[in-house]
């Protein structure tokens, strides 16, 4: 009977608890904006998932402290756990998305392609900031995705004419080393279009989610191919350890170049002085001499409002990426706002915010971030908003930055995402697109 | 006083060999089913529906369908996510080359390349047991996961190296896809579990169960009275891989929409192997309350910051991981049968209550 008492208790607190979260989801507060974020500070990937949610929240944070939030509405940051993990990363949508969700950055390429077909129905964009799927660069056939300040393809071609500019890549041999899955491969088609246009010959080396700290194997490959330079499409306990392999076979460490995933203080942290000279590109600046910086730190860091671990770690390379992508959509936010007229807007609002806001050099002074990135013009076509990286180099002990600004080769690289964007789009039966002036 | 069984008076074999031969159980399961097919689609949001009752009833698929190698014929497998995976793949291809034919068909017919592919598979299983055929297994999802990346022609050659999600209609529905209706999504999905759950009862209480279970219990003595292994364990990985390739499938179809290769990584497998240890080996309904332990309590936890439980969002998920590790350790010191057991004592105890000898 006991049991019996038991297990109804359960059930109806159960049922009490669904409840709840339903009531939660259908109510919607005034003057707040919320926005969802779906970080991961648990996993394999944590290390890199931290730094990155914190930069986020401060930010947001910081505007709420500073100004009262964004035209007068406060910013409510809600962090969904997702583990890096697709399904979870799912749920977490399904379970924010009724609260008024402005956008999701969901700061992983699994979940990212999951939300993009959904993105139109529910209409909330998806903000991949330099992630996920390259193709919705092209914005008459993604209304809702968007990957400022740059896709893959074309971080791949800046790093390629970096190369170029730095010894010539004619006759040259390039190493791509790169994560066995979506993500790695996802640079794979530009490779072997331009390898033949730019004169050059690449090799792939494929490391396994599970080869991750493992990667013995692969590099005596490298050694045997003898490529003139690597380039790398890591993430997580990867980097380091590939940095590590590439000091034991000798490889010159400045002629490795990561992307922009493949460079952050949480990777070369634990290698030191081994991985000194290593290169990485970048979009988002390094350190706190920035004004808006100093104002996360004195508004939210001090007071001991932000989740970050020490004031140390405020300013390192995935900090600063997560702070960047929180001053982007903000932008978007304020635009949308100033468009509509309305303090609180919705997900289709903060689309056209998306599609209209220009971070120029001026505004960036404006915002405190002069020089923390180059401009970036949001337009209802090109939805990476052609952002240039930068090249930074590692100290042994900090990353500095050795190179201006490279932006991509839109001539090249534009057409084929158009390609890939028609052939995403031709699968799928009544895909909403939209036609820009 | 909960149970009266007062009055039931069993006067032909078959009522005497039914599946519930007690009138209350009868009765429950079609609440039960009434509750699946009338209340939760009418009343039901689209959270609740997509986000919980979708998912647990294809685990809960995909446990059954492990549950019948490991708790029906003792073989332990580890390559329930390769299986799945299978599935889905197979499935995706079809879909692909024929567009017009219904996407259920095709997800029933995914069933079988995964039972072709468990069955070459399980041919280890002729040979050896227990922690050998562990590895032979792993080694099966190892190979599978292999396979699912680096042959793109499985995944259409698509950039993104996964499947991309696709749209169809079924009886003028849209039934897959982001466009698609939940209510209708979910009923197909409930009417294909407890179609395959109805059959896989009767497969179990049959000949072929049965022969399964002597395998299970002692495969020496089985082979005695006539039991062939070489049938009865391959039949095993067949209908039990069967099963995890059309859960696979549907998780894709109906679930997630789009899907990279590491939904069906090793970490799937011992996801419904413990909903299978959890619930309880060698019971039906104890792949279902398994697979709602451990995809339903994790959830519940999560969403504690929103009933004003001042938790961080990382905190919620490392309490649940923890609060699972637990119950799997406790299960398998006090309740190795699983929650089936469990609820099979509480049974016994209201059928006697309140005098109980």
């Amino acid at each position: 009977m006991m049991k019996k008492l038991l297990m109804g208790a359960a059930a109806l607190a159960l049922a009490g608890s669904l409840n709840t979260t339903v009531n939660i989801a259908g109510a919607s507060a005034e003057d707040t904006l919320y926005v969802p974020s779906l970080s991961y500070r648990t996993g394999p990937f944590a290390g890199n998932g931290i730094p990155f949610a914190d930069g986020f929240a401060d930010y947001f944070n910081m505007l709420n402290e500073r100004d009262g939030g964004i035209g007068g509405a406060r910013i409510i940051v809600e962090e969904c756990e997702t583990g890096y993990k697709a399904d979870k990363g799912v749920e977490c949508y399904e379970a924010t998305k009724g609260k008024g969700a402005l956008a999701y950055n969901p700061l992983s390429t699994g979940i990212t392609l999951q939300l993009v077909p959904k993105a139109p129905v529910d209409k909330i964009p998806v903000f991949s900031m330099g992630y996920g799927l390259s193709a919705v660069a092209i914005g008459e056939k993604f209304p809702y995705g968007f990957a400022y300040p740059a896709s893959y393809w074309s971080q791949m071609s800046s790093i390629l004419k970096y190369i170029d500019s730095n010894g010539g890549i004619k006759g040259k041999k390039i190493g791509f080393i790169y994560l066995d899955a979506g993500y790695g491969k996802e640079p794979i088609p530009l490779l072997e279009k331009l390898a033949p246009e730019m004169g050059f010959e690449w090799v792939g080396f494929p490391v396994g989610v599970k080869e991750m700290q493992n990667q013995s194997a692969t590099w005596l490959n490298v050694r045997k191919e003898r490529p003139d330079w690597m380039i790398m499409w890591g993430w997580g306990a990867m980097n380091p350890t590939a940095v590590k392999e590439a000091a034991k076979i000798r490889f010159p460490m400045d002629k490795f170049i990561g992307n922009w995933w493949a460079g952050a203080h949480a990777d070369l942290e634990s290698v030191g002085e081994t991985g000194k000279g290593y290169l990485a590109a970048n979009f988002s600046g390094i350190g706190t001499d920035f004004p808006a910086l100093q104002d996360v730190i004195k508004h939210v860091v001090e007071p001991g409002k932000s989740q970050v671990e020490s004031v140390e770690k405020v300013g390192n390379v995935l900090y600063n990426r997560g702070l960047f992508n929180a001053v982007m959509m903000a932008e978007a936010i304020r635009v949308a706002q100033e468009h509509t007229g309305k303090t609180v807007i919705t997900g289709e609002d903060m689309r056209w915010g998306l599609e209209n806001f220009k971070l120029t050099e001026a505004r960036l002074k404006e915002l405190g971030l002069e020089g923390f990135t180059s401009p970036v013009i949001a337009s209802c076509k090109d939805h990476e908003g052609g952002g240039a990286v930068f090249i930074q180099q590692w100290t042994g002990s900090d990353w500095e930055r050795i190179s201006d600004p490279i932006p991509p080769m839109v001539e090249q690289v534009r057409p084929l995402l158009e390609e890939a964007a028609e052939s995403y789009t031709s699968e799928a039966a009544d895909w909403q697109t939209q036609t820009c002036s | 006083m909960f149970y009266r069984e007062a009055g039931q008076f069993k006067t032909s074999y078959a009522a005497d060999s039914a599946k519930f031969p007690i009138r209350q159980d009868l009765v429950a399961i079609w609440i039960y089913l009434a509750i699946g097919f009338l209340v939760i689609p009418v009343f039901g949001d689209k959270y609740f529906i997509e986000v919980i009752m979708i998912p647990f009833l294809v685990l809960a698929l995909a446990a059954i369908g492990l549950n019948i190698l490991v708790g029906y014929t003792g073989q332990i497998s580890l390559g329930t996510g390769g299986f799945m995976g299978v599935g889905a793949y197979s499935c995706y291809k079809m879909a692909t080359y024929f567009p017009d034919m219904n996407i259920i068909v095709l997800i029933l017919l995914s069933g079988f390349f995964a039972a072709i592919v468990g069955v070459i598979f399980g041919l280890p299983s002729l040979r050896i047991k227990g922690f050998y055929l562990v590895v032979t297994t792993l080694a099966a999802q190892f190979f599978l996961e292999w396979a699912f990346i680096r042959i793109p022609w499985l995944y259409n050659y698509n950039d993104t190296g996964a499947i991309n999600e696709i749209t169809r209609e079924s009886f003028g529905y849209i039934i897959t896809g982001a466009q698609s209706d939940y209510t209708v999504k979910y009923l197909v999905v409930l009417s294909i579990v407890v179609g395959m759950t109805w059959i896989a009862s009767n497969l179990i209480s049959g000949r072929i169960g049965r022969s399964w279970m002597m395998i299970r219990d002692m495969d020496i003595a089985a082979e005695l009275m006539g039991v062939r292994p070489l049938y009865a364990k391959l039949s095993a990985f067949a209908v039990s891989s069967f099963y995890c390739g059309v859960a696979g499938s549907m998780m894709v179809f109906f679930w997630q929409g789009s899907a990279e290769v590491e939904i069906f990584d090793y970490n799937r497998s011992f996801q419904i192997l413990f909903m299978v240890i959890l619930g309880g080996l060698g019971s039906l309904l104890g792949s279902f309350l398994g697979a709602a332990i451990i995809f339903i309590l994790p959830i519940i936890i999560r969403a504690a910051p929103d009933y004003g439980i001042p938790i961080q969002a990382a905190t919620a998920d490392h309490i649940s991981l923890i609060i699972i590790g637990v119950l799997i350790v406790v299960f398998l010191i006090l309740e190795p049968l699983g929650l089936a057991r469990l609820w099979g004592i509480i049974k016994q105890k209201l059928r006697v209550w309140p005098f109980p000898y």
